[in-house]
């Protein structure tokens, strides 16, 4: 039996704060109750001033295994899960083999289960080798334990093939998660269309690319009754398509990056290119658009967009680096910073965009802090600073362009399948 | 001066520090000895991953008439698939003892990156279409030998703004001097936020150019065709090229000034171009006495090599 005694649960289906001890028997909650007192043999630990919340679900991660081991692996990024406070994540199929079949999608199960760290729930391709032609047996992949479709990073061209995956997929029960950015218009921009691209002297990317595919997805997803989830929305239009779209009952859902609600264009000055990132960084006009979708709900869901790359591929020229953050270890960091302590969102409501709303979108456990549940915690001092340092990362991506940046709300411990995995910021194992 | 990047990052004083010491360069240039000795024992290597005569002609008599050394690596088609990354190169080119590394490459910000290398000094020769200071700071010597001033000029740059290095710098050099600064080109050639800089921007050529000083027309390519930035270079002509007739909308003592090479018939007319107006030529000769100044600052900058 484990104790963790003494901390704030936070309830965020119901939007409650309460100060509870937890009680863990095995793999689930047995108990979520005022002054439960431990007996002989009980693992206690002090929560005291700290913050307990539902397992924190990061629903877009690029873990990279297999093909492209030297950025991530597997193992590497479900344990830099851990120290960002993740217990589970979804692991995009954008690896080489593409997870565009059975095999590969229980080979990253087996790979997760073998490393022991955050829960990993593969995404499966929708078209084989995500190269946007063929539909992908989502079917058996389905079977074999994906929980979502998506050609993550190359957005399905063809209107007509993804309406087919998206009838497909509705049968399956699994949602359709798109990568919004149309290439003719995106052609080989490198960052936002605007002021800073035109200092640069950078190819720019235009708000249209992603909100022409927004439109054209939440049709889509009004013809055939699909579920689509928009990952990774960074202009003020997507958010209005959205929050229309779901005002009229569409089934669309979307996300949000911390990096999209955190930066702006100007993080590329000097020739950044941790700050390379697609969908770019757009500019203070969006940002706020974004935190207006969080506030109003239009945005259900918060998620990295982890994608680590080793040093050498970002210590290049601006457009020969790959697009990408490494982002599972300062999201927690980034929500407070950005979300919660300015009041964007309530912590509440905040820990939801982690927790009940993706495991919702996904149709996974989790989401909920109470007896019976897989005892999946997070565990979170509001009050301890860090500065981000890029060394003392575990992902193998130290890719960030927050280096240097002060945090305050720090994930400290967190308890998988009732295992402590990290616990006063220090990682088991 | 450390490095020589760019001029949106160089303070005016700088600029106006350079131009002055062109000036005694360029006295140089005019001497039946065209050397000096200010640069002995110095070595300037010239890296181009992008195909360039006149730059680079220009850059190595700069160096030579400085009696520095001069070394050229025409790493032309070189890629970072293919090879050593330009990081790699830059730290072997200083490695060999260069001084200053002279480069041109396709990418925007290459310059920038190089200059993350330890014991060299870098000069932008060009980077894809983010600057080309040397071009500017020629540029704005020219202007001033001939003008006088550049303070209170109207300056019109005429053409590709948006895949324009020479635009971009020319843009930070004249508004940084008191220019005013006007741009003229086809829409989908004139890139977005350029109001926010303090630039008027012209879809008309001939409001462009009405009471202006400088007519600065910049080479248009001809891929731009394909790309669909043009429907065709003729009907581009028929808009921009700069003829008499709309070199007569401009000041009576305006100047006509292209960095080369031109298309003649294209984007300015043979009238135009072989006529007193135009001072391309003496650009050209400018080149080379802006560069020795470059190369001369950046040479005297700093003692390099500690001697403990």
């Amino acid at each position: 039996m484990i104790l963790i005694k003494g901390g704030w649960v936070v309830d965020p289906a119901r939007e409650l704060i309460t100060e509870a001890d937890v009680a863990i028997d095995g793999t689930r909650i047995v108990a979520v109750d005022k002054g439960i007192n431990p007996q002989a043999g009980w693992e206690v630990f002090d929560a005291r001033g700290l913050i307990l919340t539902p397992g924190l679900i990061d629903m877009h991660v690029h873990l990279r295994e297999p093909g492209f081991e030297y950025k991530e692996t597997i193992a590497s990024g479900a344990r830099a899960a851990i120290r960002g406070g993740i217990t589970a994540l979804a692991a995009m199929p954008n690896t080489n083999p593409a997870a565009d079949n059975q095999t590969v999608i229980k080979f990253v199960l087996a790979r997760a289960q073998e490393a022991g760290w955050a829960h990993v729930y593969p995404v499966g391709a929708i078209t084989r080798g995500c190269k946007g032609e063929e539909l992908a047996d989502m079917a058996e992949m389905a079977a074999a334990g994906a929980v979502a479709f998506s050609d993550d990073g190359r957005p399905v061209r063809n209107a007509g093939l993804l309406r087919r995956a998206m009838e497909y997929a509705r049968a399956l029960q699994r949602p359709v998660i798109d990568h919004c950015e149309d290439p003719d218009l995106a052609a080989d921009g490198v960052m936002n269309e605007g002021l800073t691209a035109t200092r640069l002297g950078l190819k720019g990317i235009p708000d249209a690319a992603e909100e022409i595919v927004v439109a054209r997805d939440i049709l889509l997803a009004e013809l055939t009754g699909c579920a689509v989830h928009i990952a990774h929305v960074s202009t003020e239009g997507s958010v209005r398509l959205i929050r229309e779209a779901k005002a009229r009952g569409v089934r669309v859902t979307a996300e949000v990056t911390p990096h999209h609600f955190s930066l702006t264009e100007e993080a590329c000055e000097g020739f950044n290119t941790n700050a390379k990132v697609n969908p770019p960084l757009r500019t203070v006009r969006d940002v706020e658009a974004l935190k207006e979708g969080l506030a109003d709900g239009t945005i259900d869901v918060i998620a990295s967009d982890h994608a680590p790359h080793a040093l050498d591929e970002k210590n290049v020229e601006y457009d020969l680096a790959p697009f990408g953050i490494a982002g599972l270890e300062t999201t927690v960091g980034l929500i407070f910073k950005e979300l919660v302590t300015p009041g964007v969102l309530s912590l509440p409501a905040a820990i939801a965009k982690m927790t009940v709303n993706p495991a919702r979108i996904l149709g996974v456990d989790g989401g909920a802090l109470v007896p019976g549940a897989r005892a999946d915690i997070t565990v979170i001092d509001p009050e301890r600073e860090e500065v981000v340092n890029p060394e003392e990362m575990v992902s193998l991506g130290k890719n960030t362009p927050f280096t240097g940046y002060r945090l305050k709300g720090i994930p400290v411990g967190v308890f998988v399948s009732g295992s402590v995995l990290m616990w006063d910021r220090k990682l088991r194992k | 001066m450390r490095h020589l990047l760019g001029l949106r990052d160089l303070a005016p004083e700088t600029i106006e520090l350079i131009l002055s010491t062109a000036e005694p360069m360029k006295e140089i240039l005019g001497r039946e000895i065209k050397k000096v000795p200010a640069l002995r024992g110095k070595t300037v290597a010239t890296l181009f991953y992008e195909p360039s005569t006149r730059t680079r002609m220009s850059f190595e008599l700069a160096a030579k008439y400085l009696s520095a050394d001069t070394v050229g690596l025409a790493a032309a088609t070189s890629s970072v698939a293919k090879g050593e990354s330009l990081l790699d190169t830059i730290r072997t080119v200083t490695a060999l003892g260069a001084d200053i590394i002279v480069l041109r490459h396709p990418s925007p910000g290459a310059a920038h990156l190089a200059a993350r290398v330890e014991g060299c000094s870098i000069v932008n020769a060009g980077d894809g279409t983010h600057e080309h200071p040397t071009q500017a700071l020629l540029d704005l010597f020219t202007i001033r030998e001939v003008k006088g001033r550049i303070a209170g000029l109207t300056v019109v740059i005429v053409g590709d703004i948006l895949h324009s290095r020479v635009a971009r710098s020319n843009i930070w050099g004249l508004t940084k001097l008191g220019a005013r600064v006007r741009v003229a080109g086809p829409a989908t050639l004139i890139p977005p936020g350029l109001e926010h800089v303090g630039v008027d921007v012209f879809y008309d050529l001939r409001e462009a150019v009405r009471d202006s000083d400088v007519i600065y027309v910049l080479r248009i390519q001809r891929e731009r065709q394909r790309q669909a930035f043009l429907p065709s270079l003729r009907e581009y002509a028929r808009l921009y090229a700069i003829t008499g007739e709309i070199l007569s909308l401009a000041k009576p003592d305006a100047i006509v000034m292209h960095p080369g090479p031109m298309n003649r018939g294209v984007e300015i007319w043979g009238e135009v171009c072989d006529s007193p107006r135009a001072v391309i030529t003496t650009q050209v000769t400018n080149g080379v006495a802006v560069r020795m100044a470059v190369l001369y600052l950046l040479a005297g900058g700093e003692v390099k090599h500690d001697p403990h």
